[in-house]
């Protein structure tokens, strides 16, 4: 297998084996961060700037600790303190940067593509921490990881994926990296919160929750997405939390060693009750760990050269 | 001046010639069509040898953006990208700033264009004051100084009640009434709701966003009994309704653009803002609806909606860059590959250009016979080319076409009797 | 001349892995204090074999690891597709003596980046370098402490080591490309 891409701007443009080889690489990873000196000198001298238009803690912490534990440089964009609130355009930020001669360019970002811009302008390699209501490779790729680490497989699971997927770029990456594999994926919300032709990614719908969750290996919540006008297609939070909140008696009727995911921050007793997320079956907290390793794999594996 | 157009063939629609002639202008008219004119006095003999003549194409719908938005274009290089790609006459609409709202930005318009329009420019003025959607625009006092149409393009008048006031006071003046069909409420989205969108996670725009305005918009239009045009139509939905509606009322028409049969919503799938467009591109089998509705004849007329950007407009992030396609220069070959794919014929391609249209704004063009106005154009259907935006007369270079092979293309332009445009490759 | 020539036989590859346990035996005063880690992949094979002669020879079981040097080359940039393997290392590395195994030495450098690893996993006593075959023409100043053959590779030769755990047979070959 051969790498051919510069930049990870989408789960959807990897193979299966692609992906897989990244989950293995990430694997190795996974035992840096557990050791006492938790750093490796694979990207020495790189820079890697985060450049994050989008407020978020964990993803950008994440990827600075990936970065630091693989030996890199970090720089950390936000905006709000940055130039762009001087009113620069992302064609002038992207252009200013590359003058500086980043090795990787991390972004979050809340318009689809705004990652595809910045890759037809710069040299360095992009890496996309969620554009809008496209796509978040590295969460989808730290979900799988997390699904194949407790179930041993990523073939014949069943997985129920519950939230706002209209307007969510974890479900998005996290359906199509989940169909290179031999899985059965079930979308569950309501109505107004699933785009009318879904069925088109080979997906199940349905829309009660107690239905969703029978038999299955997985089960996937997500947070609403109140900065992307989520709250406007449900009457109101506590309505939504009737329906759609993940609570012990769901989980009694999904199999008996189904793991509950979460990529974070939880909004408690609203997508997921307190004893789920803190529950037995729930692997929320192995996710962080795991985006770690990945995401220093993802680093590692576009520092590749072109030979 | 007087000019022989030597034998080209001759296809006019609407005196539905299609025959090897010579064609003589004397002036600003067309003095003669018949075979084997004599050179005789002629100051220019063009060899039309192996190429094609017909009326000069009219636009019903375009935006020269001036006055207000020079930079994007003006009135001049708006028409020299015209008559580029065989318009001989223009509706300019009316959302320049000022708003073309009242006579003295039409008269203006009309300045400008006898000044400095390589063709013939025809304002269109607002149906609201200030395209607000609230009161009516001076239609009358505009209608003197020159609008041939009312359209509120860029919108629909969102107030039934304002909107039906609107055509039943457009009819006292015999004003065409251009409806661009849209429920803001439900196009709160920059492509179309499909399979591309589900993809891309670009916000989308359902077909019915135009579907239930172009109902809505015909229903006042039969209640007033008044003509009604919709413009620049795209889905399968909307072919569906006027064809039925047509059968009923005969007042209504209706015109696409070329880029809603030729690419699909999978073409904004790269997030290229040169794809973004209002209405959107829609799916395939959208498509092949607005294919069957021009073959069938449901669909009239082929317009540009030409919407020139700068750069600065269109090179940033997918959501944010500015609706529109630089059309005029592309709009003609594009629309020959309908006549290669057996759509319809060189003919019935024409009618969509010349009488069509000439129909609709009541103008006297769109037709070549004598004691008419020499408006016509040469162009070939077998020329191969590719398009280089860079080349672009237009100030707007913003075309999704950039890169296409094309396979015919206008060569040269007649207005009034003048050669407004003659190509690098057409040798007389 | 475009041609192989085989360097080691199975046999005498078998006869060069005896010598180079019984050398690591005397040098160390026997086999206290001594863990084995092979260089993957074919390091470890050999460690492998060290191992089991060691436990024949002296009836001791050496602890062996396995070390994946991937992240710690200074080549990255080269790489086009890094594919980083496992490193499984149970036992601690602070104060023993540890017998690095690779199959061949060349410049050095998988050898400098195999000490960094271990360094940063622990605070060994001694690092000895045992090899199979030692190639030359080394870029930096390391040198072996057991070998089993030394050739100068010259610039259109390549040298291959074949062990039946991973190609179908046990061999060092030597090839001249024209």
């Amino acid at each position: 297998m051969n790498w051919e891409h510069k930049d990870l701007l989408g789960v959807r443009e990897l193979s299966r084996e692609e992906i897989l080889f990244l989950l293995e690489s990430a694997d190795s990873f996974k035992d840096i961060s557990r050791r006492d000196i938790k750093k490796v000198p694979a990207l020495r001298g790189k820079t890697v700037i985060t450049l994050f238009y989008e407020a978020s803690t964990r993803t950008r912490v994440s990827f600075e600790i990936a970065a630091k534990r693989l030996s890199a440089d970090t720089v950390n964009i936000s905006t709000g303190t940055s130039s762009v609130t001087k009113g620069e355009t992302l064609k002038d930020t992207g252009r200013n940067l590359q003058s500086m001669r980043p090795d990787f360019i991390i972004i979050r970002h809340s318009m689809p593509g705004a990652p595809h811009m910045l890759s037809r302008i710069l040299d360095s390699s992009i890496i996309n921490a969620g554009d809008g209501a496209h796509e978040h490779p590295t969460q989808a790729l730290l979900d799988l990881f997390t699904i194949k680490e407790k179930k041993g497989t990523l073939d014949g699971l069943k997985i129920a994926i519950v939230g706002d997927i209209a307007h969510s770029r974890v479900a998005r990456s996290n359906i199509f990296a989940l169909k290179k594999f031999d899985t059965e994926i079930t979308c569950c919300a309501p109505p107004t919160m699933l785009p009318p032709n879904l069925g088109e990614l080979g997906v199940n719908i349905e829309y009660s929750l107690d239905k969703a969750v029978i038999d299955k290996d997985v089960i996937m919540m997500l947070r609403i997405q109140k900065e992307r006008g989520g709250t406007a297609y449900i009457p109101s939070v506590k309505e939504y939390s009737n329906l759609y909140c993940l609570r012990e008696e769901h989980v009694s009727r999904a199999k008996h060693d189904v793991i509950i995911m979460h990529p974070g921050p939880i909004n408690r007793g609203v997508e997921i009750s307190d004893q789920v997320a803190d529950g037995s079956y729930s692997v929320i907290i192995d996710q962080v760990e795991n985006g770690v390793a990945v995401r220093m794999a993802v680093l590692f594996l576009l520092a590749g050269g072109e030979s | 001046m007087t000019i022989l157009v030597k034998n080209g063939r001759l296809i006019d629609p609407k005196n539905d010639r299609d025959e090897q002639t010579d064609i003589l202008i004397e002036g600003s008219t067309i003095k003669k069509i018949a075979a084997g004119i004599s050179a005789g006095s002629a100051d220019e003999v063009i060899d039309a040898t192996g190429l094609i003549v017909a009326p000069g194409l009219i636009d019903v719908h375009a935006h020269l953006r001036e006055p207000g938005y020079e930079w994007k274009e003006t009135i001049r290089t708006g028409t020299a990208a015209a008559a580029r790609g065989g318009f001989t006459s223009v509706v300019c609409m009316a959302n320049t700033d000022p708003i073309n709202d009242n006579k003295s930005v039409t008269e203006y318009i009309m300045k400008k264009a006898r000044a400095e329009g390589a063709v013939r420019v025809f304002p269109c003025g607002s149906v609201t004051k200030g395209l607000k959607g609230e009161d009516l625009s001076e239609m009358g006092e505009m209608r003197d100084a020159g609008i041939i149409a009312i359209s509120d393009d860029g919108k629909s008048v969102r107030n039934a009640r304002l909107f039906t006031k609107a055509m039943e006071y457009s009819k006292l003046f015999g004003l065409a009434v251009i409806c661009h069909c849209e429920d803001e409420t439900l196009s709160q989205g920059f492509v179309h709701e499909g399979s591309a969108s589900l993809l891309s996670g670009l916000d989308s725009v359902p077909a019915i966003a135009e579907e239930i305005v172009v109902q809505r918009d015909i229903k006042i239009a039969k209640y007033v009994d008044a003509p009604v045009h919709i413009t620049h139509i795209s889905t399968a939905g909307t072919v569906a309704i006027i064809r039925a509606d047509k059968g009923a009322y005969g007042k209504l028409t209706c015109d696409t653009c070329p880029h809603y049969f030729t690419l699909s919503d999978e073409a904004t799938l790269g997030y290229d803002t040169s794809t973004k467009v209002n209405p959107p591109l829609r799916s395939r089998s959208d498509m092949a609806a607005i294919k069957e509705g021009l073959r069938d004849g449901t669909i009239d007329i082929i317009a540009t909606d030409h919407a020139p950007h700068d750069v600065n407009s269109k090179d940033v992030e997918f959501n944010l860059a500015s609706f529109g396609i630089s059309g005029l220069e592309t709009a003609f070959s594009l629309s020959l590959a309908l006549v290669r794919e057996g759509v319809l014929n060189l003919k019935e391609l024409l009618r969509k250009f010349t009488e069509n249209p000439a129909r609709l704004l009541n103008l006297p063009y769109g037709e070549i016979a004598p004691g008419k106005p020499a408006d016509l154009i040469i162009f070939t259907d077998q020329t191969e080319w590719t398009v280089d935006r860079n080349t672009f007369l237009s100030k707007g270079q913003n075309t999704p076409f950039h890169g296409f092979k094309m396979k015919g293309k206008n060569l040269l332009t007649i207005v009034d009797g003048n050669i407004v445009y003659r190509d690098a490759d057409f040798k007389s | 001349m475009e041609g192989n020539r085989i360097l080691l036989d199975e046999k005498a590859m078998e006869r060069s892995i005896n010598r180079i346990t019984h050398e690591i035996l005397e040098k160390n005063h026997g086999a206290g204090n001594l863990s084995l880690i092979g260089i993957r992949t074919r390091g470890v094979f050999l460690a492998k074999r060290v191992q089991d002669k060691v436990r024949a020879i002296e009836n001791r079981e050496l602890s062996l690891g396995i070390l994946d040097i991937t992240m710690y080359r200074d080549d990255i940039a080269t790489l086009k597709t890094p594919q980083v393997k496992k490193t499984d290392i149970t036992f601690n590395l602070n104060d023993i003596n540890i017998v690095l195994v690779d199959d061949v030495l060349h410049t050095g450098r998988t050898t400098r980046a195999a000490i960094d690893a271990i360094m940063d996993l622990g605070r060994p006593n001694t690092i000895q370098l045992a090899v199979l075959v030692d190639r030359g023409s080394r870029q930096l100043p390391i040198q072996p402490d057991y070998t089993g053959i030394f050739h100068t590779a010259g610039p259109k030769e390549e040298i291959f080591v074949k062990l039946r755990e991973t190609d179908d047979r046990d061999e060092v070959v030597l090839t001249t490309s024209l």
